[in-house]
């Protein structure tokens, strides 16, 4: 038994879920008892999702346990090929069907429905929801072109000379982060370079553009945790080539595009004529980074301490960007992804700072703890940590919180990804003359070390109001202890504006001693 | 108050048992596991550790929303393959789990060791760990155990569970005395207690109060009135022990308030004058508070998921004081003797359905356009995308929406998305 409060990720349905509901036209069938539906409200809420996950849930109870559940499957699979007609069906368990060991899949095989049905095994006791993303991914796309796969050797020849070459964008899923803007900001690089993108996958994609994956010259990496899978197989059975390169920040977009240059045969130099972003850039639609941070009055963000935590791929590529593009000074890196704990490694090692590879959230609050940050780089969950030690924080990788989800274009990949990198993580932080300030006057009681930073407003900052340093103007009704310590039961958000009421409502009605009753008459008086 | 004088403004017809649709299919609804969202607010000296899954894990933090600042008083024992493959003792891995939380919280005087479906689908027995447990701890620390698993349980059926499990632990007591059962948030439980105070009705306990350890007695001379209409079991359980349960229509709106007020009025014989000079003031205030959502509420159309079990007495509060028209009233599941005083209240063609077939209801849903769907989060989007109103069900068991204070901000809730869809513009 492992004690957990928080976790990083869910159970591998979820990363199933993931993908059937990133994709058009695949349905999927969870052998799953009724609580479980609650995976639902992740798209629903934190994506925002439209429409319901193509999920169907076989909800049995416990009085099923005894009786037939495996023909409860077969019902769930008939009825949801019925009403959703599905051009590709997953079939499988969460959990508690696991242990009950009805072989969904394979009852759903056995069924012969007119579609493609892909049983899932994904163990929920040893493994998790990237995993079971990228192991779902995998089995989709295998059991799609499995009837088309080339006889050995497999290996492909250059990009014909009469096309521009084209390329799969793999990996993009819901409840990954910034995946929608990303694949808008690198198709465009990509389209500049001089390469079509062929499918985005799963984001998007019907079974029917999945079958077409081969079509295109080779595939592009863009999200490991959930393509490196079926990246690998792809290259293995189709003789696809795979990037590596990660598209974050202005280094890491320009070792991607010279890798995808290379792997397209175009000349290299074409990524110069692409991107602009220099020192002192000409195209100012391009990264605007590289001047930002050389503008003196970025100097007081040299050295600043930052610990980064997220999926490997983004807590690599941020530590990355953040100690070459930004002057900061790594001062910890980690990941939950265990997959990947070799890279996170070795980018450690090469930053000079140890390795936190866990996905106890307790453990990465006390390395945080202990390496002092001024910055921290990481998930939601970080986010929390960060609140609790006082450090600023910025979102950089799932798990995310509905607010990680901005109405605005925000891609994190790509030049423009490079500009939205360089304001999220600058923006927590104090303005320079404003940290020199507060060192100099650290006494003055409303202008402190433990104030907010002053340009991020007053969401965060009022201190409550002790009754007591209330003073009273003359004229204005008084509260009575009573009513006071009534509205403080009041929650602190609409406290104020709850006050405000009732005194107004007091001196429009004379009465000089606010009571609980004047309290609750103001409230029934004004509504809301 | 003497008999004849009964103020319960209702019709006392009895209610013929309108036909109800009963249902079986995939139910959208949560696990018991989620009242500890709650729960763990409430009791302040508590811990909740769920025996389970990483699912259940993620459900709660889902539930929860990782918001909760501090750190909270529940977590979960996942379990991994070496409990299940017999390479590790669950009861030992158990104990030693027990044991790390004590030792953290050392404040803690009551564990709750809360069953899951994968901990009853492998028959972990929990109740008999509670009993070792115990043994080991006492006199510092009770632990106590429940099942909050969703293939036994619906959403708050949890809160059902937990306190069931308290009564054991109840001492007795003949003294007369009232115990409101049910989870209310501290405002309105202070609310009840000047009423009741001013009634000369007591003394009054709650059942969950702040401390899952000092809880009240229960006896022969107990009367139990409920706030929430899911206490079935613990009612029960309290009713085996004695206590009588003073049926009631539930505290939600003006009416409703006054007829649970003066259930409990009638069985402490406050006379009328008395009933009347305490809480005919305060309805009044509540009714004058409501018209104005009534104004807009009167005439519409609603539709009620199977959710909290809730649904029923707020349909009666939305067509009796709102003026709202039902479509159907889901539940999850109908305790009858915990909805008696409501039924009667309902108009005799009202569309009841029990359990879930979402596919075919939602087809109910489309069919009948209602202008107000109540229903879950992970069907609230997905509806208003299908251009239908709705109201997130969960909000109404998170919110202090009970007696007469919080009538006008209950209606407030049920208006507020139709309020919202006729200001926007975009
Ligand atoms: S339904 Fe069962 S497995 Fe799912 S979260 Fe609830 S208790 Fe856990
Ligand atoms: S934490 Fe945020 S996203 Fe999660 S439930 Fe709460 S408000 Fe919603």
């Amino acid at each position: 038994m492992q004690l957990t409060i928080w976790n990083y990720e869910g159970p591998p349905h979820i990363g199933a879920m993931r993908i059937a509901t990133s994709m058009e036209g695949v349905h999927y069938v969870l052998h799953a008892p009724q609580g479980d539906t609650y995976a639902d409200l992740l798209f629903t809420m934190i994506e925002r999702q439209y429409r319901r996950p193509p999920v169907s849930y076989t909800t049995f109870q416990a009085r099923d346990l005894g009786g037939d559940t495996a023909e409860l499957v077969k019902n769930a699979v008939a009825e949801a090929f019925e009403r959703f007609k599905p051009e590709a069906m997953l079939v499988g368990e969460s959990c508690t069907a696991e242990l009950i060991q009805d072989q969904a899949g394979t009852l759903a095989e056995s069924m012969n429905l007119p579609t493609t049905v892909v049983p899932l095994e994904l163990p929920a006791y040893t493994k998790k929801e990237n995993w079971g993303a990228a192991e779902t991914f995998y089995q989709l796309v295998r059991a799609l072109l499995a009837p088309v796969i080339p006889t050995p050797p497999v290996a492909r020849g250059p990009v014909p000379s009469d096309r521009r070459p084209r390329v799969n964008l793999l990996g993009p899923s819901l409840l990954g982060f910034r995946c929608q803007d990303d694949i808008v900001e690198i198709s465009r690089l990509l389209d500049q370079l001089g390469v079509d993108v062929n499918v985005v996958a799963p984001l998007g994609a019907s079974p029917a553009d999945l079958r077409r994956i081969p079509d295109a010259d080779f595939n592009v990496d863009l999200y490991p945790e959930v393509s490196r899978t079926v990246s690998a197989w792809l290259e293995r059975s189709f003789g696809m080539p795979r990037t590596t390169a990660i598209p974050m920040g202005v280094n890491g977009t320009r070792r991607f595009l010279a890798e995808v240059a290379t792997l397209a045969g175009l000349d290299p130099s074409r990524v110069e004529a692409c991107e602009a972003a220099g020192f002192m850039p000409r195209d100012p639609t391009r990264s605007r980074l590289p001047r930002y941070s050389r503008s003196v009055d970025s100097t007081y963000l040299t050295g600043k301490r930052v610990f980064v935590f997220g999926d490997a791929t983004h807590a690599i590529a941020a530590a990355t960007v953040a100690q070459e593009e930004l002057g900061f000074q790594v001062v910890g890196l980690g990941t939950y992804s265990r997959e990947f704990a070799r890279e996170t490694r070795a980018a450690a090692e090469q930053l000079g700072v140890p390795a936190l590879i866990t996905d106890d959230y307790l453990e990465v609050e006390r390395a945080i703890a202990a390496a002092a940050p001024e910055l921290v780089l990481g998930t939601q969950m970080e986010r929390h940590i960060a609140k609790r030690l006082g450090v600023p924080c910025a979102v950089i990788s799932s798990p995310l919180h509905v607010q990680d989800v901005p109405a605005r274009y925000s891609p994190v990949y790509g030049f423009e990804g490079a500009n939205v990198l360089f304001d999220s993580w600058v923006h927590p932080l104090l303005m320079g003359l404003e940290e020199h300030l507060l060192q100099m006057f650290r006494g003055d009681f409303e202008f402190n070390d433990a104030a907010p930073p002053s340009h991020l407003g007053v969401a965060t900052a009022p201190q409550p109001i002790e009754a007591a340093q209330v003073v009273v103007a003359p004229g204005q009704p008084t509260w009575t202890a009573e009513a006071e310590k009534e509205l403080r039961k009041i929650p602190f958000f609409v406290r104020t504006k709850a006050r405000r009421n009732t005194e107004h409502f007091a001196v429009e009605r004379g009465v000089a001693n606010i009571t609980v009753e004047t309290l609750y008459d103001a409230k029934a008086h004004f509504g809301r | 108050m003497n008999a004849e004088a009964k103020p319960l403004p209702f019709p006392q017809r009895q209610y013929a048992g309108t036909s109800v649709l009963r249902e079986r299919g995939q139910r959208e609804v949560f696990c018991g596991l989620t009242g500890i969202v709650w729960l763990h607010r409430k009791f302040q000296d508590a811990f909740f550790l769920i025996v389970g899954s990483r699912t259940c894990a993620h459900l709660m933090q889902s539930a929860a929303g990782v918001m909760i600042f501090a750190e909270p008083r529940f977590g979960t024992a996942i379990l991994t393959d070496r409990d299940l493959s017999g390479m590790a003792d669950p009861n030992d891995e158990l104990d030693r789990v027990c044991a790390t939380i004590l030792e953290r919280r050392p404040e803690i005087s009551t564990l709750f060791l809360v069953g899951s479906c994968p901990s009853e689908v492998i028959k972990l027995d929990l109740s008999r760990a509670a009993i070792r447990l115990t043994e080991r701890y006492s006199p510092q620390v009770r632990v106590l155990s429940y099942s909050g698993s969703g293939i036994e349980t619906t959403f708050t059926q949890g809160e059902d569970n937990a306190l069931n499990a308290l009564v054991p632990w109840m001492p007795d007591t003949d003294e007369r005395q009232l115990i409101v059962v049910g989870c209310v948030a501290d405002i309105v439980e202070g609310q009840l207690r000047s009423c009741f105070e001013r009634l000369g009705i007591g003394p009054v306990h709650f059942l969950p109060g702040a401390s899952a350890r000092q809880l009240p007695g229960v006896g022969p001379n107990t009367q139990l009135l409920a706030a929430q209409p899911f206490n079935g079991t613990t009612i029960r359980a309290l009713c085996a022990r004695g206590a009588h349960l003073i049926t009631a229509p539930y505290p939600f709106g003006a009416e409703g308030t006054t007829a649970w007020l003066a259930a409990a009025a009638t069985e402490w014989d406050v006379s009328t004058e008395r009933f009347a000079s305490v809480t005919q003031p305060l309805a009044a205030r509540a009714r004058l508070a409501l018209a104005k959502h009534k104004t807009l509420l009167a005439g519409k159309r609603v539709f009620f998921m199977p959710d909290s079990q809730l649904e029923i007495p707020l349909a009666r509060f939305l067509k009796r004081e709102m003026g709202m028209e039902l479509v159907e009233i889901g539940t999850p599941y109908l305790d009858r003797k915990m909805v008696s005083s409501e039924l009667p209240l309902l108009p005799p063609d009202v569309v009841i359905s029990e359990g879930q077939h979402v596919e075919k209801q939602l087809d109910r849903v489309r069919a009948a356009q209602p202008d107000l769907t109540v229903c879950g989060l992970g069907l609230a989007n997905p509806l208003e995308g299908e251009g239908l109103a709705t109201k997130w069900s969960i909000e109404l068991v998170f919110t202090p929406v009970h007696g007469y204070e919080q009538a006008a901000d209950l209606a407030e809730l049920f208006a507020r998305p139709l309020v919202r869809r006729s200001r926007l513009n975009v």
